[in-house]
């Protein structure tokens, strides 16, 4: 079947079975845009390319399949940028078309030319400037190949026009669909290894019956690996305590006796101490970040670690395990229980672990993540406004954050009882992420409710993509948290820079967030005192077809803790001034 | 200079654009060090080797492979120890030297077992080439009479055969854990 190479793209894109991409024409990737009237493939035309990238991003964290966003060169490439950035930094999986200028004239600073293949080179898993439009069905394999599997990422594929331009010879081709083993011959570098060693698999075993003080630190590669449920058995298996970090919340159950919660910079007290004092740490697809370990040679000081990642490079790159096993997670976890009740079952007993229990549970009972109480008078707690979202929300809601404070009182005092419920951006820590990455999960699970919580800092980054949410019909729910600051760097100037406060303070009326929701086409509602909250909440809650943003006046002084200040160890960690009386 | 703890990487790639420079920008942007590089097409023209002098003294030898071995166009990279390889260098010298000591210069050549490429009265271009450790030590002999250019190639590397074999450290993508 003779083609051309627009057709072959789109054809390729359908064979991969995408039901959906997000993105907006230009000069460049035109050609791509005509064939795309004549295919099933729904398009949801984005107000800016960044959103069309974190839409790809909130689908494929929701629905574990690769977000695909398509864009013109030049600028518009380079508006994507940062969402594959925010992919690399999460490991999401998704792919990213960029069209590019005719082969003839790359290299001549022609108009709306961007090397986009060399300025992603650092932040994508892997590109490709695509050279012959008869390479196109195998370039577009290779490319969610490679996004979907191992650990996943971003994956770009630049197309110059004259590949698939109808009009130009060059763009001529022959269908063909290449094979699993045509992909591979492709790819001869590239065997990402799943199953762990059996021998590092018993050793761990071993060292997990044996501890006295183990807990588990999982994160998001559980998600990635899907691999929730082996999680669970490990842990009720061996009755040990389970940490999840901010890209795993929903990865285990928050109602479960064992849950502990988020550790780190912002984690609860209970996580944090309990790294810094286990004799054990069983480190599942998680990387050890800074915003986890705090000073490093200060993190987990007594701990021997077990490590089982996908990627080579995260085994030692932060800390030397004392058991590296390379593998996706919900392989290794499910032959872990399986050697864990083969030894169990020959007599090997665990170790007695009741003093540790009670540690835990005392830690819990005097630390838990609370704040105080609202006062006659003042503005809305912002934590409050999460609970009650939360109480509020239909079963099966997703909930999707900015980045600041709000985030973190997101993963605090939301309830995550099942995986795939959270969207956020945890390593590149990018604001405006919340609305579109709603956006885009809504369209992958449009039977769920979809809430994003965001800072009035964040919304105003990118909340132009609720006038695409409305015109498309996606009916996301916005809840801005407007305290008029940048919260949390007002936070770190307020504990770490003498209250001077420096180019933080946005406006608490300028923007008219009712208004502006208005105009774009989305239901409007403003709350400012504690009564208001619950039904303007369960308005929103009602209202399904089209967007609702409801803005809550929120108290500026709210910070967030516990904190471990940037650069500290974990034992240095700060409590709410109101537990603080209490100590020791 | 001689405390510089420099290890050499054997870096089977796929011949394809780019390749280089995204090798190049992992070292960059991870801050690794390259002392020098080497790249050329292998007998089979859909790979190339590139040979990279690395200075470890700030990052683990295994942290670099790793990173290096997730680039998708990366194929297979041997550690090569000096022991157990065959590492070679070639160099260009313009030697500044007028026809008074003309015969120094010639008996350093004859002793390296280098060759003059060009003479002309102040000036002469030798080549050399060896092991890297030898062509430092030439540099170091001519230059007190003035060196006017250099270029060396970086080294370039192969195991040894036979029993040496053995000894070379295979890092194989699938195996490295």
């Amino acid at each position: 079947m003779k083609l051309n190479g627009g057709q072959a793209l789109i054809k390729s894109l359908e064979a991969e079975g995408v039901d959906v991409v997000f993105g907006l024409p230009g000069g460049a990737i035109l050609p791509v845009y005509d064939p795309l009237l004549d295919s099933p493939i729904r398009h949801i035309l984005v107000r800016h390319e960044q959103g069309a990238g974190h839409m790809a991003e909130g689908y494929a964290h929701v629905t574990g399949r690769p977000g695909v966003a398509m864009v013109t060169s030049g600028p518009g490439a380079t508006n994507i940028v940062t969402p594959l950035l925010d992919a690399y930094m999460d490991s999401v999986p998704m792919v990213c078309i960029t069209g590019q200028v005719a082969r003839p004239s790359i290299g001549t600073d022609a108009f709306q030319e961007a090397d986009i293949t060399g300025i992603t080179q650092a932040i994508t898993k892997h590109n490709f400037l695509v050279q012959s439009a008869q390479d196109i069905p195998m370039v577009v394999r290779e490319a969610f190949h490679i996004a979907t599997t191992g650990r996943p990422g971003p994956v770009l594929i630049d197309l110059p026009k004259d590949l698939v331009d109808a009009n130009s010879p060059a763009s001529a081709m022959e269908w063909g669909w290449p094979s699993d083993a045509d992909v591979a011959a492709e790819l001869p570098g590239y065997k990402p290894n799943t199953k762990g060693h059996p021998l590092k698999i018993r050793q761990a075993a071993e060292m997990i019956l044996a501890a006295k003080r183990p807990v588990i630190y999982a994160g998001g590669g559980i998600l990635k690996s899907r691999a929730a449920a082996e999680l669970r058995e490990l842990a009720e298996l061996c009755d040990i305590h389970v940490i999840t970090t901010l890209m795993a919340r929903g990865a285990f159950p928050d109602s479960h006796p064992l849950a502990l919660g988020m550790p780190g910079m912002h984690g609860t007290y209970t996580s944090v101490m309990s790294m810094q004092k286990a004799d054990l740490l069983i480190a599942l697809g998680t990387r050890f970040d800074d915003r986890v370990t705090g000073k490093v040679s200060g993190f987990a000081p007594d701990a021997k670690v077990i490590h089982v990642d996908i990627d080579p490079a995260e085994l030692g790159k932060v800390r030397q395990p004392d058991v590296p096993i390379v593998g996706d997670c919900r392989q290794v976890i499910g032959e872990l229980v399986h050697v864990l009740r083969e030894l169990i079952a020959h007599g090997t007993e665990a170790a007695d672990r009741s003093a540790w229990r009670s540690t835990i549970s005392g830690w819990q009972e005097r630390y838990p993540i609370a704040y105080e109480p609202h006062v006659e008078g003042d503005a809305l707690k912002p934590q409050a406004v999460v609970e009650q979202l939360h109480a509020a929300a239909p079963e099966g809601t997703i909930l999707a954050s900015g980045v600041g404070q709000h985030q973190m009182w997101c993963s605090q005092y939301w309830r995550y009882e099942e995986p795939y419920t959270w969207v956020n951006s945890g390593g590149a820590g990018t604001m405006g992420f919340a609305v579109p990455a709603a956006i885009g999960a809504k369209v992958g699970r449009p039977d769920h409710t979809v809430w994003a919580v965001d800072g009035d800092g964040c919304f105003q980054m990118t909340a132009q993509e609720l006038i695409t949410a409305s015109t498309e019909q996606i009916p996301v729910k916005i809840a801005i948290l407007n305290n008029g600051y940048l919260g949390m760097v007002r936070q770190w100037q307020e504990m770490f820079y003498d209250e001077r406060y420096s180019e933080v303070y946005l406006s608490l009326d300028v923007p008219d967030y009712v208004k502006w929701a208005e105009a774009m086409g989305c239901v409007g509602i403003r709350v400012e005192s504690p009564e208001e909250v619950a039904p303007a909440i369960d308005k929103a809650n009602e209202i399904d077809d089209r967007p609702v943003v409801v803005e809550f006046r929120t108290d500026d002084r709210e910070k967030v803790f516990p904190m471990v200040p940037g650069g500290r160890s974990n034992d240095d960690i700060v409590v709410p001034p109101f537990q603080r009386s209490e100590e020791i | 200079m001689t405390a510089r703890r420099l290890h050499t990487l054997s870096v089977l790639v796929e011949n394809r654009s780019g390749v280089l420079a995204r090798v190049a920008g992992l070292f960059a942007r991870r801050g690794y060090n390259i002392e020098s590089l080497a790249v050329a097409p292998t007998d089979d023209e859909s790979l190339s080797r590139i040979t990279v002098v690395v200075d470890v003294e700030l990052t683990p030898i295994e942290q670099m492979v790793k990173q290096l071995n997730k680039l998708i166009n990366v194929v297979k990279i041997t550690e090569l120890d000096p022991r157990d390889s065959i590492q070679r260098e070639l160099c260009i010298v313009t030697v500044a030297v007028d026809r008074d000591r003309r015969n120094e210069v010639l008996e350093l050549a004859q002793i390296f077992e280098a060759r003059i490429l060009a003479v002309a009265h102040t000036s002469m271009v030798v080549s050399l080439e060896g092991e890297p450790d030898k062509i430092d030590d030439f540099e170091e002999l001519v230059r007190p009479f003035g060196i006017i250019e250099m270029q060396r190639t970086g080294r370039i590397a192969l195991a040894k055969l036979e029993r040496s074999t053995s000894r070379v450290r295979h890092i194989d993508k699938a195996k490295a854990s």
